[in-house]
């Protein structure tokens, strides 16, 4: 076989790996489900037309050239895409780093590894852009039907990013790696992911409310002091917003830009891929973390179990990544909070679904972690304790780490309204209990190390537990502006949650 | 099925009481018949082996034994507990290890030791000096504060073996406990089985390794498409197939080969 020959064959391989890995994430790992996994991708893709109709709709219109104002909030939204897709990028190639799988049979074999590394960073590239265009699509499609073919050249700056943000995520993992091993790299990235993911938001967002006392990131991009110090209108830094327009050549020059970059970091970083990948794969043989000397503690057997989790959840990289960034997220709320304390502003109300949301996001990846993501499942199967003693235990759990995170936030809140903090502390224990319950419906045994796959294992529980933290959030805002509203959000949020019960495999 | 009286303290006990385990008319069926009424007997102190080919039923049986799968029919007797009426007082006196061994990789081998003690209600000033002599006895005492995230697979196996002693049961079952160990890891396992058998424990164990079954079993069990096709010491097995000098291999080939043309 030619080594160009050996190459496509290669392609052609890590090509049906990745789809047949996205189609199982799309059918929970079930062929029979294939059509009403296309069906369902099809409503979706419909159905996100909407609001993505509702957020930009009404620039469709936009024709170059541009003033200041428009150019910066379009940048700053492709800044924002770009930052979302580096963070996926970050967290994808940290996967193909740690996961073994093929890596002994690919290392054994008599092929050029720098050749064969090349085609996985390709790949990476490939499946990061394809994921982006995939939820670009609807907005792309809003902006061409209201104005005209020319927004076409959008999908190519999404292709651009999409392999700008592989070619800079690669370089800066296996960066990671030099500078401070695998054994912290695999934890960093998963922060640094996190950060990159929400720091642009919400530095934007805090910018706002230092400067204009609101939550909303357009007064800052939309405001004269920041058009007074931008660069001209014909400067380099607005050819990706002048790209999205229809303007070809700026279009051509991204495309060539991310193409050369991605061309670089093969050039460079392929041949290092392979030592990057043997150290991740020997990791763990050396420097294993050490706890202390210290005596075995008494207590309850429900007790040992609580300890268990709670040390279990402390140690786990993603949870502490996730809580991190939904600390982040509160960050502008808390912020907006302690500018308003002793103000009546409206503006404190958003406070209060923001935190909702955020615990209900954070309730139902704990749950899963603790009722489904049991390492030794026999073990606590056959511990002289009965299954509804193990599950209370670790719902305990669950409950206990959310108010230990959410408690300080409402206490605060309790100084600056007190019927706001009780109306969010209400519906944050239902937000919460509500995400915990529909992760006890739907669990399915597996290791903690497939958290990322627990959306396979269950579409259905998937948009049950994001619909019902958008519902409370939405609920506990009404409730303060419109309670009838509120209390009609409510009913139908609980709706919802019993027609997840009624379709969820334990009511059988 | 064995008649079963309920004990003042609502412990539900099975007659008789004698033998450590004791299952009668046992049956599991998945898409096929996985165990076939099966009827077996371990006496209290005995160290017993279960060998057959692959899928003939022996995971699934001490699978059943251990709590973890519900029989479609049958009974099993733990010293007399009903296991099946009340698994909570029944797994109190045993332990089971699997083939895979399910720790968890962000504790170390002595904060998996005090979770599974706690587990059991074992008081921590009796459970620490007993998890320390098992992890020294087993070569894990150097490692006891280090998180078993990158321990070897040998060495993982010996934490969840030492999870299971470490409640002191009276009843051990072990799923291929062998699988994956080096020489003198297998010969540490073996040391420690050996000697919970003479301290009065019970063990049942299963098998792919016959000399292991040759050596450490008083009683060796063959077990074929879900049912018991032969039984007794290797001594018995060879009278009852009429040779007096073959090996367990032979003797197990021989009785799988005649149950498949049966």
């Amino acid at each position: 076989m030619s080594p160009a020959t050996a190459l496509s064959w290669f392609a052609r391989h890590e090509l049906r790996l990745a789809w047949r890995e996205w189609f199982a994430m799309m059918t929970g790992g079930r062929r029979r489900r294939a059509r009403a996994a296309v069906i369902g991708l099809l409503f979706f893709a419909a159905l996100l037309h909407v609001p993505a109709w509702a957020v930009i709709g009404r620039f469709a219109d936009l024709q170059l050239p541009l003033d200041k104002s428009s150019l910066i909030v379009i940048s700053a939204t492709i800044l924002l895409a770009w930052t979302l897709m580096l963070s996926q990028a970050i967290e994808s190639v940290t996967r193909v780093f740690y996961a073994r799988a093929d890596l002994d049979l690919i290392m054994s074999s008599p092929a050029r590894l720098a050749n064969l590394f090349s085609v996985r960073i390709a790949a990476i590239a490939l499946s990061v852009t394809a994921m982006a265009l995939l939820f670009s699509t609807p907005f792309i499609d809003v902006l061409v039907i209201g104005g005209g073919l020319r927004w076409l050249g959008a999908f190519g700056v999404v292709v651009a990013m999409g392999l700008s943000a592989a070619a800079v995520a690669i370089a800066v993992t296996i960066l990671l790696f030099r500078l401070i091993g695998p054994a912290r790299t695999r934890f960093v990235a998963q922060i640094l992911a996190a950060i990159i993911g929400a720091g642009f938001v919400i530095a934007l967002q805090v910018a706002a409310i230092i400067s204009y006392g609101t939550l909303s990131r357009f007064t800052i991009l939309t405001s004269g002091t920041l058009a007074a110090h931008a660069p001209d209108v014909d400067s380099i830094w607005w050819w990706p917003a002048r790209a999205t327009m229809g303007d070809s050549e700026a279009l051509l020059l991204l495309l060539a830009l991310g193409l050369v970059l991605l061309g670089c970091v093969m050039a460079i970083f392929s041949g290092r891929f392979a030592d990057t990948a043997i150290d991740a794969a020997a990791y763990g043989t050396s420097n294993r973390k050490r706890a202390k000397e210290r005596p075995f503690r008494g207590g309850s057997r429900r007790q040992a179990l609580r300890r268990k989790e709670i040390i279990l959840l402390w140690r786990d990289p993603w949870l502490i990544s996730q809580t991190l960034m939904q600390l982040l997220y509160l960050v502008p709320p808390a912020l907006l909070l302690w500018r308003s304390f002793g103000d009546s502003s409206v503006a404190l109300t958003l406070i209060t679904p923001v935190i909702v949301m955020a615990a209900g996001q954070l309730a139902g990846g704990l749950a899963w972690l603790t009722i489904s993501g049991e390492d030794a499942p026999d073990l606590v199967a056959t511990a002289p304790l009965t299954p509804s003693s193990v599950t209370r235990a670790k719902i305990e759990v669950v409950l206990i780490a959310i108010a230990v995170i959410f408690s300080p936030l409402v206490a605060a809140l309790v100084f600056a309204s007190p019927f706001q903090a009780s109306i969010t502390a209400a519906v944050l224990i239902v937000g919460a209990a509500s995400a915990t319950a529909i992760q006890l419906w739907f669990r399915v045994q597996a290791r903690r190390s497939q958290f990322r796959r627990r959306q396979t294992s269950s579409r259905l529980a998937t948009f049950a537990e994001a619909f019902s933290s958008i519902g409370w959030a939405a609920t506990a805002a009404l409730l303060l502006t419109l309670p009838t509203a509120g209390i009609v959000s409510g009913l139908i949020t609980a709706g919802l949650l019993a027609m997840t019960w009624k379709f969820s495999p334990r009511r059988e | 099925m064995v008649a079963t009286d309920a004990k003042p303290d609502g412990v539900a006990v099975m007659k008789p009481e004698s033998s450590a385990l004791e299952l009668r008319g046992l049956t599991k069926r998945f898409d096929r018949l996985a165990v076939d009424s099966l009827d077996l007997t371990i006496h209290a102190g005995e160290f017993y082996a279960l060998v057959g080919p692959n899928g003939a039923g022996k995971t699934t049986t001490l699978r059943m034994v251990a709590g973890l799968l519900r029989p479609d029919d049958g009974a099993v007797s733990i010293f007399g507990i009903d296991a099946l009426a009340d698994p909570v007082a029944a797994k109190q006196v045993m332990a089971w290890v699997s083939d895979e061994p399910m720790i968890y990789d962000k504790l170390t081998p002595l904060e998996y030791l005090e979770f599974v003690a706690g587990l059991w209600g074992i008081a921590p000033s009796a459970s620490k000096p007993v998890a320390e002599e098992l992890l020294s006895s087993l070569g894990l005492a150097p490692h006891r504060h280090e998180r078993c995230e990158g321990f070897s697979k040998g060495m993982r196996q010996k934490v969840a073996l030492a999870g299971a002693l470490v409640h002191d049961p009276r009843l051990i079952i072990l799923d291929e406990p062998l699988t994956g160990l080096d020489a003198v890891s297998a010969r540490h396992v073996k040391g420690l089985l050996g000697d919970r058998v003479r301290a009065g424990c019970t063990v049942i164990m299963t098998t792919h390794i016959l000399e292991v079954a040759e050596r450490m079993a008083d009683r060796i069990g063959v077990i074929a498409a879900g049912r018991l096709v032969a039984e007794g010491t290797l001594t018995e097995l060879r009278q009852q197939n009429g040779h007096a000098d073959t090996s367990l291999e032979d003797l197990f080939i021989a009785l799988v080969t005649l149950q498949d043309a049966a």
